[in-house]
């Protein structure tokens, strides 16, 4: 059965001006960890609003395990835990209090799932009576997720838990999620972050309210369409420039230490012509190799093609 | 340009006696784990917040003395604060400008540049917060060196952006350096740490490492700036806001 299913939603605001959810369908299997990915404005947030049933579609339909949203949605509530991307506790409640008030709501109490949140919880009982506005990003976040699951919910709907969080925290999170996807919780979990992308089972690209592909991240990054390939000289900023104003380069774009480039014309030996190209625009400690894309290089590139395809109104 | 310089609250000492110059156009990388004193620090290069001990200039002028001076004479931008979302386009250059005391006529002429600049000639009259976050983040960046100060911090400029309009903002970044504006800024995302000239990391009010990504790579025999980062903070004890 699959644990949560769009089927064409739309959604807009103000009045069919701002269309948040163009058409969107997509569904998570059961068990599954699946992430939606895409920046900020994507339509991200929305899509987590109305399968949280605190937003109504103006089209289409969507059910989490088996529910529909709109008909069901007191059953939904008692079967989801959410964490919205803004932090939503009580500031001035403690650790403790809001994990107790969480667990009351929903009829429940710390001891019974204690299982679930143990790993979690342990890791800020030192701060049991410290006030919830007074913790840190990380530490808010890993109450915030004790809190969304205290009640065992067999979905669990995570937007942009990482987001201003750093590296260390976000492994750590990440982490913690693969924990709970083994104890068989379902995870829709959205992300800007386009390295956590491949910690996913499957991920959906999200971008001005459209699915630009629905894959695991080792089939988008395979279905990447040329050669890619990285560059790099003395002069980075300039090297950047002559690409852009040479007519044999599709696409060059900064990434890390290098550019990543994509040729026009890839069937010809591309590595040799890039390396000849960039030795006669004048530059010094050329490095050019053919790499693999990445998920980011494939979200560049399908981004890309909306751009040319004209702005989604 | 900064020597020891530490801020305590109470018994807390958030920033512990870092030290490091950033040379005139410089893209100088900010790194730190959430907590580390970054936000600290900053402010008090920013002119908003006293040292409790240490030195710094900004932009030749002291810390403790010439706070106004400062103010007047670097950027500043971030991803929380950012422009008046109920002013137009133009309406926020012309505040910012006033504000940093750009006159009237220039205030014209360079806005009107700006505008074309960014492609928001359509938009120019509407209200900044109906703006994609890109754009506004683009916008806010262009308003922070609009007085064209020596400086500009920018705290987490890129937070949530889309990774094309990620690299557009960086482009603007390396062409305000290339104009002879020092550039220092925070980010979480480390492929961009790699597009600075120096990086610095701090951990638990420290600086810990300080080098080009290049060389930090090295030192620390990691492929990426990310696991540069990770070895170093790995070890952080508080993670503070």
């Amino acid at each position: 059965m699959e644990a949560v299913k769009l089927h064409h939603i739309f959604k807009s605001y103000d009045k069919g001006r701002v269309v948040a959810v163009n058409d969107v369908s997509f569904s998570v299997d059961e068990g599954e960890l699946f992430g939606l990915i895409g920046p900020d404005g994507a339509g991200k947030t929305s899509v987590f609003r109305i399968l949280t049933t605190l937003l109504l579609a103006d089209q289409g339909t969507a059910s989490v395990v088996g529910l529909d949203v709109i008909k069901d949605y007191k059953a939904i509530r008692n079967l989801v835990g959410y964490m919205p991307g803004k932090f939503s506790l009580y500031q001035d409640l403690t650790v403790l209090e809001n994990l107790r008030f969480f667990a009351t709501v929903f009829g429940t109490n710390i001891q019974q799932n204690y299982d679930l949140i143990k790993d979690i919880y342990e890791q800020i009982k030192p701060f049991n009576h410290r006030r919830a506005g007074k913790l840190s990003g990380g530490m808010k976040q890993k109450l915030a997720l004790c809190c969304a699951l205290i009640h065992k919910p067999k979905v669990l709907l995570l937007d942009e838990p990482t987001t201003g969080v750093d590296v260390v925290s976000r492994r750590e999170f990440w982490d913690m999620l693969k924990a709970l996807k083994q104890q068989g919780i379902t995870i829709l979990v959205s992300t800007p972050y386009m390295d956590e992308a491949i910690l996913c089972d499957r991920i959906a690209l999200i971008q001005q309210g459209k699915i630009l592909s629905v894959d695991p991240p080792a089939d988008i990054i395979k279905r990447y369409p040329t050669k890619l390939y990285a560059a790099k000289s003395a002069d980075i900023y300039r090297l950047l420039k002559d690409y852009r104003q040479n007519e044999a380069i599709e696409s060059s774009y900064a990434f890390g230490e290098y550019i990543h480039v994509t040729l026009r014309y890839p069937e010809r030996d591309g590595l040799s012509t890039l390396q000849d190209l960039t030795t006669n625009l004048g530059h010094r400690d050329i490095i050019v190799k053919e790499i693999k894309p990445g998920i980011e290089d494939s979200f560049i590139r399908l981004m890309e093609r909306i751009e040319f395809t004209g702005r989604v109104e | 340009m900064c020597r020891n310089l530490t801020k305590r609250f109470g018994g807390f000492v958030a920033v512990d006696g870092i030290s490091f110059d950033v040379a005139k156009g410089e893209i100088f990388g900010f790194l730190g784990a959430n907590g580390a004193g970054k936000t600290t620090a900053m402010r008090m290069l920013c002119g908003l917040s006293f040292p409790s001990s240490g030195e710094a200039e900004v932009a030749g002028y002291d810390v403790y003395k010439q706070q106004e001076k400062i103010k007047k004479h670097i950027g500043y931008m971030s991803q929380k604060f950012s422009l008046y979302e109920n002013l137009s386009v133009s309406e926020n250059i012309e505040f910012f400008g006033g504000v940093y005391g750009v006159n009237k006529k220039e205030i014209n002429k360079r806005g009107q540049e700006l505008i074309r600049a960014l492609g928001l000639t359509q938009e120019a009259n509407k209200m900044v917060g109906e703006l994609p976050l890109g754009w506004k983040q683009k916008l806010a960046f262009s308003v922070a060196i609009f007085h064209q100060p020596k400086i500009v911090f920018l705290d987490e400029p890129t937070g949530g952006v889309d990774p094309v309009t990620r690299r557009q903002f960086w482009d603007m970044i390396y062409s305000a350096a290339n104009a002879g504006i020092t550039v220092f800024v925070t980010t979480h995302y480390m492929d961009e740490a790699e597009y600075c000239n120096r990086v610095s990391i701090m951990v638990d009010g420290k600086v810990v490492a300080l080098d080009s990504p290049t060389n930090l790579k090295l030192a620390y025999n990691a492929n990426s700036m990310d696991e540069v980062f990770y070895q170093l903070a790995r070890g952080a004890k508080r993670n503070d806001n």
